[in-house]
């Protein structure tokens, strides 16, 4: 069975007679070197960055980057995806095949999705649940160039003993704007992690950002 | 230490846990509201804790030191057995001293020392809904919250006053989150209700049997209910505990005899040997 032979590019199901199935293309990237408390490290990363809007925690690195993701962004999927989560992604098809091997999670359109990892969706066109279900709203896995604390926007809300510094470099145009709108809406809104390297930093629903 | 190889690390398989872990965030972004969960059967029955170990089971790592008190005591049954199931499915450390835990499982009672910034403290709760002896539709318990439509609770409170003088909720008294969400604070009593505005710790909590978990962010607002005329009052028996002389802490009455002994002692019990420690080290 040679032919099943994994590869990067390749396919790793086929079928009887090596017709390859549509979709099935695999990937190389490993996960997390141990699945259960990397993913754990993962979690409790996100839980502290989502109670304490601002505060850059560090997440478990993997082995090995699938290309298109971050550190921070790959660990986040790992940790909180799978097949039970609908997604949107887009961040090339290496990085998508990796996804689909490791969380299983069905792509769907942006605006249905639980997870969007999508530099071309805007803040305001995800779900942000509805009044009685405002756990619905998405939760936005955000690519940025660099997280710094002390510096920059300054950030008030629960999870904030007065206010927090959060430099944010590489945000999207207008985000701040879109995060006022964002907010204004709660307890309806999205969430957004921001990912930087092996950084995270969290922006609950509930948090006010102003420009510093 | 190692855990149980039979099991997975903290009971719970990995799919479990990450949905409760994806229940837990949008739980701390929303605080106040209460996030379904698809509540897995436990070995041990409803009423034993079953949300609050599910919580904990998502949360607890290698590193952490875990604390598990049931009315505010170390070594009641329920305790002793919950930090028994972790140290042998996790190999975690447990503990009975609160500066020491780095997550405290409770059942009743918020510890009486002030809690740090590092440390999570996990609710088991029974009835999560705070309007649900108001209001037994979820449906439109649902549709109050969505509204923040709460004056039936005030009704009520207006009632307990127009009836007894006072405000006669002296356990799971109702309280308002980041000015929002009305939410009921399990029942521990209306002594501990001040201890979570504001407080440092992640509040975590879990509903096994009714599905739920909900959170209070750290640094957040949590309220009473109460009016202008009878603002609320943390209630306490007038007495000392008999044990560490402690006039501040929460006290339980403790029968000693059958011709009407009793005495008054803290029902936090790490905090009461703490202080008795301290007070026979100063003798």
């Amino acid at each position: 069975m040679s032919t099943n032979a994994p590869g990067a590019s390749g396919t790793i199901f086929s079928g009887a007679s090596g017709t390859t199935f549509p979709g099935a293309s695999g990937t190389t990237f490993p996960g997390f070197a141990d699945p259960v408390l990397d993913a754990q490290a993962g979690f409790r990363a996100v839980l502290q960055a989502m109670s304490r809007p601002g505060q850059v925690q560090r997440v478990p690195l993997l082995p090995e980057l699938p290309p298109g993701l971050s550190a921070a962004a790959a660990a986040v999927l790992l940790t909180l995806v799978d097949a039970e989560t609908r997604i949107r992604l887009a961040a090339g098809p290496e990085a998508e095949a990796w996804v689909r091997f490791h969380c299983g999670a069905p792509q769907v359109a942006a605006g249905a999705a639980q997870f969007v990892l999508d530099p071309a969706a805007g803040l305001l066109a995800l779900d942000p649940g509805t009044e009685e279900e405002p756990e619905r709203g998405a939760t936005l896995i955000l690519d940025v160039t660099a997280l710094e604390e002390g510096a920059g926007w300054r950030l008030t809300g629960p999870g904030i003993r007065e206010s927090h510094r959060l430099k944010v470099t590489g945000a999207p145009a207008g985000f701040l704007a879109d995060w006022a709108t964002n907010r204004a809406r709660t307890p309806c809104g999205v969430d957004v992690i921001l990912c930087a390297g092996d950084a995270i930093a969290a922006l609950p629903r509930s948090v006010a950002i102003e420009e510093g | 230490m190692t855990h149980d190889p039979g099991y997975n690390f903290a009971y719970l398989d990995e799919s479990t846990k990450r949905m409760i872990r994806r229940a837990i965030l949008k739980a701390v972004a929303i605080p106040g509201h209460q996030v379904p969960f698809g509540s897995r059967e436990m070995p041990l029955p409803y009423g034993w804790g079953t949300g609050g170990i599910q919580v904990t089971a998502a949360v607890l790592g290698p590193a952490d030191v875990l604390k598990v008190i049931d009315q505010g005591s170390d070594d009641t049954t329920n305790a002793v057995s919950i930090r028994a199931f972790f140290r042998r499915t996790a190999g975690i450390a447990t503990t009975e001293s609160t500066e020491a835990a780095t997550i405290i499982q409770t059942r009743h009672r918020i510890p009486e020392r002030k809690l740090r910034e590092d440390q999570i403290l996990v609710y088991q709760v029974p009835i999560p809904e705070p309007l649900g002896r108001l209001e037994p539709r979820i449906a439109e318990t649902r549709r109050m919250h969505a509204m923040a439509d709460y004056g039936l609770m005030h009704v009520k409170l207006y009632e307990d006053i127009a009836r007894h003088g006072h405000i006669a909720t002296s356990y799971s008294y109702p309280v308002m989150v980041n000015g929002r969400y009305l939410m009921s604070p399990s029942p521990i009593p209306a002594f501990d209700n001040p201890k979570m505005d504001q407080m440092p710790a992640l509040q975590l909590f879990g509903a096994g049997r009714e599905k739920r978990i909900y959170a209070v962010p750290p640094y957040t607002s949590v309220k009473s209910l109460d009016f202008d005329d009878h603002p609320f009052r943390p209630i306490r028996a007038p007495h000392v505990c008999e044990l560490c002389g402690s006039g501040d802490t929460y006290l339980d009455e403790v029968l000693t005899d059958d011709v009407g002994g009793r005495i008054f002692v803290c029902s936090d019990t790490d905090f009461c040997s703490e202080r008795q420690a301290m007070k026979e080290a100063a003798e």
